[in-house]
């Protein structure tokens, strides 16, 4: 078992939560160097792959819709097709909706601002890599930063959702920030391997950011690797 | 050839920003059933043939223009 599991954080031209999401993976057990996006290949030894938050692109077309295509998402296609983990914050949500990593899709804030606060996030199973450290009914508090955050997905496809258990985090009774679909935070490809949601876990780290849950779910991660590393060895 | 995609909202898919332009539209005075905001792209193909031009549009479309879950499309073609 390695003490501490390859998770490469991917950078793309307007990426600006790579240093925040590399750094809480590192204080969390991880060695998580920051990676280019034309790369063509994830580093020997991967065993988890996040794409952070920020304004890929510029946002140009819609969100994520141009960084899918970056030669480093073919690695990440094939990572997670073969059931490596994969972890979507933010603007990394919207690029793996954009690749069909993941369902639905992420619109503007029914608000039209941009929301910039804590919120209260339901976590609704513990049965998945992100979310192993919680148990269902916690409570976590975690930021928000987003224009584009309003997950939509057709009705069948919610319901499927629903019924299959992949809604892992929704927003707290009173607090969806951006006029998502059933309250939708977080959801799972059906293997569960992959993980997008919009509240980010790296800025929730240390007391000093105003809350420590985000830990809950980028240490599963971590945990999750290192068991990954442990089955490939 | 020079073509115009035309990109819209799905009916049915919240527009908050065509909302918020229909609101400013009833401030002026204006009366206004609804106003839905999408957005246009402008491409010059170097072909002739208006069908192979509307086939890569086509795929153009369902690769990055729009995303078919939330999206729906139009080619105008400019010398229609």
């Amino acid at each position: 078992m390695n003490d501490r599991p390859l998770i490469p954080v991917l950078v793309f031209p307007g990426s600006n939560d790579d240093l925040d999401a590399s750094l809480a993976l590192t204080g969390l057990g991880a060695d998580a160097p920051r990676l280019w996006h034309t790369e063509k290949e994830l580093p020997a030894g991967t065993c988890a792959v996040v794409v952070p938050g920020g304004f890929s692109y510029g946002d140009y077309l819609r969100c994520g819709a141009i960084a899918r295509f970056s030669p480093i998402m073919g690695a990440v296609q094939s990572f997670a097709a073969e059931g490596g983990l994969v972890l979507g914050i933010c603007n990394g949500f919207q690029i793996l909706t954009e690749a069909g990593l993941l369902p639905g899709a992420l619109r503007p804030n029914a608000s039209l601002a941009f929301v910039c606060r804590d919120v209260r996030l339901t976590v609704e199973t513990r049965a998945t890599p992100f979310t192993s450290r919680c148990a269902p009914g916690d409570t976590l508090t975690i930021p928000v930063k987003h224009g584009d955050g309003c997950y939509v997905a057709e009705s069948e496809q919610l319901a499927e959702l629903e019924a299959e258990g992949r809604v892992v985090l929704r927003y707290a009774a009173g607090e969806n920030p951006n006029g998502s679909a059933g309250d939708v935070a977080g959801v799972t490809n059906a293997e569960r391997n992959v993980l997008g949601l919009m509240p980010h876990p790296e800025h929730a780290v240390d007391p000093l950011l105003g809350s420590t849950d985000g830990r809950a779910i980028l240490g599963s991660l971590v945990d999750a690797a290192r068991l990954s590393v442990a089955a490939f060895v | 050839m020079k073509a115009t995609v035309l990109v819209r909202p799905k009916p049915g898919i919240l527009d908050p920003q065509g909302q918020a332009v229909e609101s400013s539209l009833r401030h002026l005075g204006f009366a206004v059933a609804d106003a839905r905001v999408g957005r246009l792209v402008d491409v010059d193909l170097p072909t002739d043939d208006r069908d192979e031009a509307r086939a890569q549009i086509e795929r153009m479309c369902e690769q990055l223009l729009t995303n078919p879950l939330i999206e729906s499309y139009e080619i105008a073609f400019a010398d229609a």
